[in-house]
Formats: C-alpha cells, structure tokens, sequence
C-alpha cells in the first residue's frame, strides 16, 4: 500500500490497480469549515485534470481535480450526512471516493509524502 | 486604487491573533483567525465578536443646513434628525439605483458618516460636487471597530457606561479608558453592538482592552458575512447596486414619509412610482431544500424551467444550520412559501421562498 500526493492538495492511497482518494489536511485546514461535498457517483469515469467533485465551505466552493484516470467504485457517503468530518479527519475516515485505476503508471507523476511536505512548505 | 493592499492600524493585532489577512476592497482584512468562521460566526450570536471595519470610510459633514443638504442625494428626512440619533440610507443615482448604502448620525455640530470601503473613491468625490458650502472632511486617522453580540453590552459597558444608556441607532462621544471616541449603538449582524470610531494611535490599546472581556473574541470578514446574510441585511456590490432601486431591494422601510411624498433625491421619479405601483422584480430570502449552498450568480427558475432571476448572496448559515441565500425573482414568485429551482453547477436544486431576516435581529430598541 502506497500514498502518492498531487499538487491539488490530494492523497492516493493504492492497492493493486485500486486507489482511495482524499484531500490532505492542509487542504482541508486551508478551506475552513466544510459544509457541503458534491460527489460524483459510481460508475462515472474520469481523466486526470477532471472535475470530480466540489467541496463547500462556509468561505467558497472548490473543485476536486482527479490526480490520475479512472472510474469511481465508491463514493463515501459519510461526507453526506457529516460534511465536517473533511475537517476533523481528511487522511482517514474521510475520503472521498475509491476509484479503479484506468493506468497505474499515471501515479508515478505524483508526490510521495516528504515530496508533498516540501512542495507546501 | 493601489496594488498594496493598505492596512488598517490594527493590523499587527490581527497577525498576532492569527488573523488570515487577504485582499479585500483595497485593504489588507482577516478574513477569519483561529477560531474560523463557523466558530466566530456562533460566538458573535451567544456572546460577543470584534471585528475591525476600519476600512470603511467614515467622513464629517460641517456646514449650515448639511443635513437638509444632503437630504439632496438621499432619500432618507434628516433634517430633523435629533443629535445624537443615526439612520441608515443610500446614495440614489438619477434612473433611481443605489450608488452606496451608509449610515448618516446627527454628532451636533456635524454629521457622521460611514460609507463602504470599495465606495469610498466615488462617495466623497460625489458629496464634494454637491453639496454647496458643505465642508466634506474623509477622516484617515481613526479606527472602526464593531463590537457586536448579546454580551456587546456589558463588553462596551465595562470601560464605558454611557455605553449602556444608548438604544439602537443612537450615538454618542464618550471616554473609553482615557481617550475620546464615538460609540454608536449599531451594526451588520443583526445583534445587539456598537461602532466604536477611535483615533488611530489609541485603537490597538482599546482594541486590546475589548478583546480582554471574557465574553469577547475577534471575528472576520467570513464570519461579517454569514452573520449580514443571515440577518437579511444587503451586501452592496451584490444585492443592492447601480442596477438595483431601493424599492426592489425591500428598502422602501428607510425612506421616511416626508421624502416619499415630496421626492427631491436622484431618481425620485421613479422610486416614488415604485412605491405606489410596485416592482416587477423583488429581493426575497431564498431557503434551498438541500445542503449545497447556492452562491452569488446562480440562475433562478420557476418550476418550468423559465429563467426568473439569479442569487445576488448566498451560503452556509451557520445558526439556521442550512444553506440561505438572497436574489432577485420576479414579484409574481417572490411571496414566501413559492418553490423556486436554483441552478447549481448544472442541476436544478430545490428552494423556497422566506421571509427575511433568516434570524430574528437583537437590537436593543
């Protein structure tokens, strides 16, 4: 299991070609306050540089920019009834969506961890 | 206006509560600080919230008979405003549109105004041209600050008893630890609080001496927003503007009987029509059914899917705990209970038409 980061503030956690997406808790400490996410559903397919989603916050709305190509196997439905759980844990419980990798080679373009760290930092 | 952003004398305060400073209207403002806007929003509705306004533009009036005069470019009766009282009213272009919204208090020997920050370039020049023998005097060395909550009272109060003796909309001058400022019972929140115009060199002290009250935490721009929104008050630039009349906005209630019957502001003629015959579009609060806010631009629909209007603000709200939002809709959808559809990204989004304000308002009458 491998994390990878992209410069939208993402985390892709990988298993064989099936990936949990989220956004990092510097993203979520930067949008303040979440109040709404708008999810993509199951079935739908994206390329990388896609918008797969807005997140709502009490200041202003933000897309999610798919990091890699991909189909959506779950969206998780907790940010439905707790939107605030982006805030509370983002590298966790509350992930966005689990997605089927259409190209894992796609992941070596991204972050690891301590490649993440410098680029906010 | 300059590509730096100016800063207010209390902007070392803000840095140093871990105000999150950007860019708005010229001026280097915290948008929020560590407690955020949700948090910041809550505490100015159960105790008490300070935020610094000194980007507004606050200005003097001398002269015999300003009052009267500036009667000219306002649709609202001061000239017989008693001293020590404040109204809110606007700036009217001649087709009858709102240039600004200030707030215009009789300080005896003078009058005292504050307009909008992003307003101020246009308002001063604007009364300069008008208004014969009227000295118009833009202040740049005093602070403004709002102390705005149910605890602003006792906040206030502590270091200046006068404070408590004001009712909503009064103003006074009065010392506050030694130094001299006009408190004025008043605010854009919907709560009980006071704007406090202090000189510069003193605002941090003072500041300081606010934030010192148990009850008292600094709030931003984020949470002045929400609180405005909620309270049904208009944000100028968005729901009142050059494009919009007062009688559409639901202004009519500042225009006082005299002027109503008598006109002499820009565009009397039809703001006067207006309030005999009504408008064929109206401001309304708007509840959307579901949890997406719907925001500034987003294009109302009747339920047939006819375009009938656009949100002029709108967001999360944080005591309603629901998205609300404020726009144009034609008079014939604007009575509350009428389902609207809101356009979000694409999707029709059910909402209903409220009654505004969202939150019932504070003020101590």
């Amino acid at each position: 299991m491998t994390t990878y980061y992209s410069e939208e503030h993402e985390w892709i956690t990988v298993e064989g070609d099936i990936a949990t997406i989220g956004i990092t808790a510097h993203a979520a400490e930067q949008l303040g306050d979440i109040v709404f996410v708008d999810q993509k559903e199951e079935g739908d397919e994206f390329e990388s540089g896609d918008e797969i989603g807005v997140i709502e916050s009490v200041k202003a709305a933000s897309e999610i920019f798919a990091p890699v190509d991909g189909e959506i196997i779950e969206a998780n439905e907790l940010l439905q009834s707790n939107p605030a759980a982006l805030n509370e844990n983002p590298e966790a419980d509350a992930w966005i969506y689990k997605v089927k990798l259409s190209d894992p080679s796609q992941l070596e373009g991204l972050m690891d961890l301590a490649g993440y760290k410098t680029f906010i930092s | 206006m300059s590509d730096t952003p100016k800063r207010t004398a209390l902007y070392d305060l803000h840095c140093a509560l871990g105000g999150k400073m950007v860019d708005f209207a010229g001026w280097e403002m915290p948008v929020q600080y560590p407690m955020g806007i949700m948090g910041e929003h809550q505490h100015c509705r159960s105790k008490a919230a300070l935020f610094d306004v000194s980007h507004m533009g606050q200005v003097l009036l001398h002269g015999a008979n300003a009052a009267e005069k500036l009667e000219a470019l306002v649709p609202a009766a001061l000239s017989k405003l008693p001293e020590g009282k404040a109204r809110y009213t606007f700036f009217t272009d001649d087709s009858g549109g709102i240039m600004d919204d200030l707030i215009v208090a009789n300080a005896g020997d003078h009058l005292f105004l504050v307009v909008n920050a992003s307003m101020r370039a246009q308002d001063i020049p604007h009364m300069k041209a008008h208004l014969k023998d009227v000295e118009v005097t833009e202040i740049f060395d005093r602070a403004l600050i709002a102390v705005q909550g149910p605890s602003a009272q006792d906040v206030v109060a502590s270091h200046c008893p006068q404070a408590a003796q004001l009712s909503f909309m009064q103003t006074c001058e009065a010392l506050i630890d030694g130094t001299l400022c006009r408190i004025s019972r008043l605010g854009y929140t919907g709560e009980d609080g006071y704007e406090i115009s202090i000189p510069q060199a003193e605002a941090e002290r003072i500041t300081r001496l606010m934030l010192d009250h148990p009850d008292c935490a600094p709030a931003g721009l984020g949470a002045r927003d929400s609180l405005r929104l909620e309270a049904g008050l208009c944000l100028y630039g968005n729901d009142i503007t050059p494009d919009t009349s007062p009688i559409e906005a639901g202004l009519s209630w500042a225009i006082q009987k005299r002027r109503r019957e008598e006109g002499g502001f820009p565009g009397a003629a039809r703001i006067m029509a207006e309030l005999e015959h009504g408008t064929a579009r109206k401001l309304v609060g708007i509840l959307p059914q579901g949890r997406a806010p719907a925001r500034a631009g987003v294009e109302i629909q009747d339920q047939e899917g006819n375009a009938i209007g656009q949100i002029t603000s709108g967001g999360f709200g944080p005591t309603v705990q629901a998205p609300v939002a404020m726009g144009y809709v034609h008079a014939d959808h604007s009575a509350p209970g009428q389902e609207l559809h809101l356009i979000i990204r694409g999707k029709p989004q059910p909402a209903t038409v409220c009654a505004l304000p969202f939150v019932s308002q504070n003020y101590k009458r």
